[in-house]
């Protein structure tokens, strides 16, 4: 595991930088001599992190930020020029006017034609002139699509990656309107099957590596290699060797054409129909940015979004594929008492009603570490209402070196802070037990856990005068439960949740709920009027900071600052 | 500038009413009379009015849009979604075939649409779709008069646009690809 990047804490204030007096398309600007590399580590600035610093992007294929640089697309060729030298007196020749004489890098043989540079791999010297909009550059530029576009088979509309592809893009800005060459492409396969989630199209390929680079040098899975010579490269899994790492889906999204599709997602929906959402994954406490694509209510993909303080630009492969139940037929609709369809208001009455007469310390209540921080935060005001002991379950799993985290739930922490449960999650659940068993307990609340699978089996559920369940999904717990409140996916509400690094981040909300389902912040806040709590605000933002004032390890962080990339709280 | 136009005063003949209502009648009369004779230009050379007799449209009218099927018979449309996204007025729904639904009919194209409908009471017939169509799949023919008794009977799904739709002799390109592959023997790596 040579990636350092993910996960690492967000760097402090930067100490001051050396910096470069360079020209890029004739304007001075002062670049850092040195800037992070895919590693973070600091190496000497590129000619496109220049031009990038100076406002142009350089279209490029094989260069990514996150991966090490191969320079094999040669897309980003630009002109350029250096101080020209004498080379006897080792001084600079001036212009007549006094300037440094710029002496444009040409080809030896050829002094009349320009030689350009990748500059994704060349490092900027001093005083240094690029000249990315030159015609030379564009002449370049046009020239090296044009040979990428040789053997492509331009099958754009049955290709997934229409409407994100990088070929397309730059056909459209630097391409030429019709192809100048008149023998056959050569035909690859289409279609292959390169793992269980990869689907591999050759004929599309162009051959820029950053899957072969991001399975060796990020997963650390040396999987993927390119086979045969010359037109017929291919791409390829190592015989003997699957592609089937937990990772192989960010291929997909690294692949800057249609070569590497995700089965999952392959023919389902074209890209630009999808409404892009900030979403947060819920599958562990890693917390992994994600956009959500959906369309029409219904959640099609879920893809990183880059976050260097918690996962850089990946995550893995069974948190993203871990959406299909928000659409899932048998989803929890209806607000339901002893299994009649009911209304909410006649639900949460009756509810209220019951728990507010209820002697104290005769009420339970099991969270879970899924529900958002402000959620739990109302869970606990309940709680304290009602002199309920607490706590929410516990997930366990393998943590693995790059993302994947050895907790399970997506906002431990979040209950850990708003006091739901205790530093290890789960001690109370048998007191709960005990207590339903010698009827000390004769009234519990759930949230989105089927406590029959966690020590209060359907034998003690039965002993119970009240079982209020809140759930999206039908289980024994909600089954069995007098009142069943159905409730919603991450996606479907606003909230926050803490990951395990103490990192809190807010998702947004991406698709309708299902039925009559609501988000459990919104129907807690009639519980909480109902059984004499008091008012909290009815938005996320508004609990949020109504929480964040309340719980030290909060203070000082506001809804508004959070922004896409969250802020650290003491955990 | 503005220029006054005095407005005449009805004369006591106009003022009566009747007479003048009178003289419209005679007109119709006089056209009906015609028509009894057999003075009716239409009538007289037997091609009758519509909709006894259809209108006969110009070719590039743009009626109905429907699917064609190329010269084997095969759906043309690979299900790219493009008419749907241009679509105006949203008339188009295009369901895909996803990671399980069944492969092209046509060797090579690897998808077509798993349900394509056309709510036909939204269409504007603007073309956009036959002209952003990048399979020659969609064209708008020359039905105009398209009438259903209910809301659920205008929207016309793929198998009825393409019975509608008839053949399209067009270029072949998938059927083409697969030709000069299967001519490129020599490929070292044959895909199982």
């Amino acid at each position: 595991m040579s990636n350092a990047a993910p996960n690492a804490p967000a760097p402090t204030a930067p100490p001051p930088v050396e910096t470069l007096r360079i020209k890029v398309d004739g304007r001075d600007i002062d670049v850092p001599k040195t800037m992070p590399d895919w590693q973070g580590r600091p190496q000497p600035t590129t000619m496109l992190q220049a031009c990038h610093l100076a406002g142009h992007e350089v279209p490029h294929y094989c260069y990514h930020p996150k991966l090490p640089v191969a320079g094999n697309c040669r897309m980003c060729l630009v002109e350029f020029g250096t101080p020209a030298m004498d080379m006897a007196t080792r001084k600079p020749i001036l212009n007549e006017d006094g300037s440094v004489k710029i002496a444009r890098s040409v080809l030896p043989y050829e002094p009349q034609t320009p030689r350009g540079a990748i500059a994704c791999a060349t490092p900027i010297s001093p005083g240094m002139e690029i000249y990315p909009s030159s015609p030379a550059t564009k002449q370049m530029r046009e020239s090296v699509l044009e040979s990428l576009l040789i053997n492509h088979p331009l099958d754009c509309p049955i290709c997934d990656q229409a409407g994100e592809c990088k070929l397309q893009e730059s056909s459209v800005q630097h391409g030429q309107g019709a192809s100048r060459f008149v023998e056959a492409k050569v035909h690859k396969p289409k279609a292959v099957d390169l793992g269980p989630r990869i689907v591999l199209d050759d004929e599309r390929c162009v051959l820029c590596t950053r899957c072969v680079r991001f399975t060796k040098d990020i997963v650390g899975d040396d999987a993927l290699g390119i086979v045969n010579r010359g037109s017929y490269n291919t791409i390829s899994a190592f015989p003997g060797k699957a592609f089937d790492n937990n990772y192989t889906l960010n291929t997909v999204d690294l692949c800057p054409v249609g070569a590497l599709t995700s089965k999952d997602f392959r023919f389902k929906m074209r890209v630009w129909f999808l409404k892009e959402t900030r979403g947060i994954c819920t599958s562990c406490a890693t917390g992994c940015n994600i956009t959500i694509g959906s369309r029409e209510e219904t959640v099609h993909r879920y893809e990183p979004r880059e976050n260097d303080a918690v996962n850089g630009t990946w995550m893995c492969d069974s948190g993203r594929l871990n959406y299909r139940w928000i659409g899932r037929a048998d989803r929890l609709r209806d607000v339901t008492a002893g299994g009649a369809k009911t209304t909410w208001k006649a639900a949460i009455d009756a509810i209220a009603g019951k728990l507010a007469s209820a002697p104290a310390g005769s009420v339970a209540i099991v969270a879970s570490a899924r529900q958002t921080t402000e959620e739990l935060y109302l869970v606990k005001k309940l709680a304290t209402r009602l002199g309920a002991p607490t706590d929410s379950v516990p997930r366990e799993g393998e943590a693995d070196k790059l993302l994947v985290s050895a907790d399970r739930n997506p906002n431990s922490n979040g209950a850990r802070l708003t006091g739901i449960s205790y530093t290890e999650a789960g001690i109370q659940l048998p007191r709960i037990a005990d207590g339903i068993r010698n009827g000390t307990i004769r009234s519990l609340v759930v949230f989105g856990e089927d406590v029959t699978q966690h020590g209060i089996g359907a034998d003690l559920l039965a002993k119970l005068e009240l079982l209020v369940a809140s759930d999206i999904l039908p289980n024994a717990t909600t089954a069995a439960a007098h009142h069943v409140l159905p409730g919603c996916a991450a996606a479907e509400k606003r909230g926050t949740f803490v990951n395990a690094k103490g990192r809190v981040q807010r998702f947004l909300k991406a698709v309708e709920p299902k039925g009559d389902a609501r988000p459990e912040a919104e129907f807690l806040l009639e519980l909480l009027a109902g059984v004499g709590a008091g008012q909290f605000p009815a938005t996320a933002e508004g609990l949020f900071n109504r929480m964040a004032g309340e719980i030290p390890a909060f203070a000082g962080v506001e809804w508004a600052r959070l922004g896409d990339a969250g802020a650290n709280v003491a955990v | 500038m503005t220029k006054v136009v005095d407005r005449k005063p009805l004369t006591f003949y106009e003022r009566t009413y009747l007479p003048t209502l009178l003289e419209g009648l005679k007109v119709t009369a006089r056209h009906f009379m015609r028509s009894v004779k057999g003075g009716n230009a239409a009538l007289a050379t037997g091609d009758g009015y519509y909709p006894e007799v259809p209108w006969k449209v110009s070719e590039g009218y743009r009626g109905a849009p429907y699917l064609v099927k190329d010269q084997e018979g095969n759906t043309k449309c690979v299900s790219c979604q493009l008419c749907e996204f241009v679509c105006p007025p949203k008339a188009i729904r295009i369901t895909p075939p996803g990671p399980e639904g069944v492969p092209a009919d046509r060797p090579n194209a690897e998808k077509m649409p798993r349900e394509f409908e056309i709510n036909m009471l939204r269409c504007i017939f603007c073309g956009l779709c036959q002209e952003v169509c990048p399979e020659e799949a969609i064209f708008l023919q020359q039905h105009y008069s398209l009438t259903g008794l209910t809301r659920e009977e205008m929207v016309y799904d793929k198998e009825r646009l393409l019975q509608l739709g008839g053949v399209h002799a067009g270029i072949q390109k998938w059927k083409h690809k697969l030709e000069e592959a299967r001519e490129q023997e020599s490929f070292p790596v044959k895909a199982d």
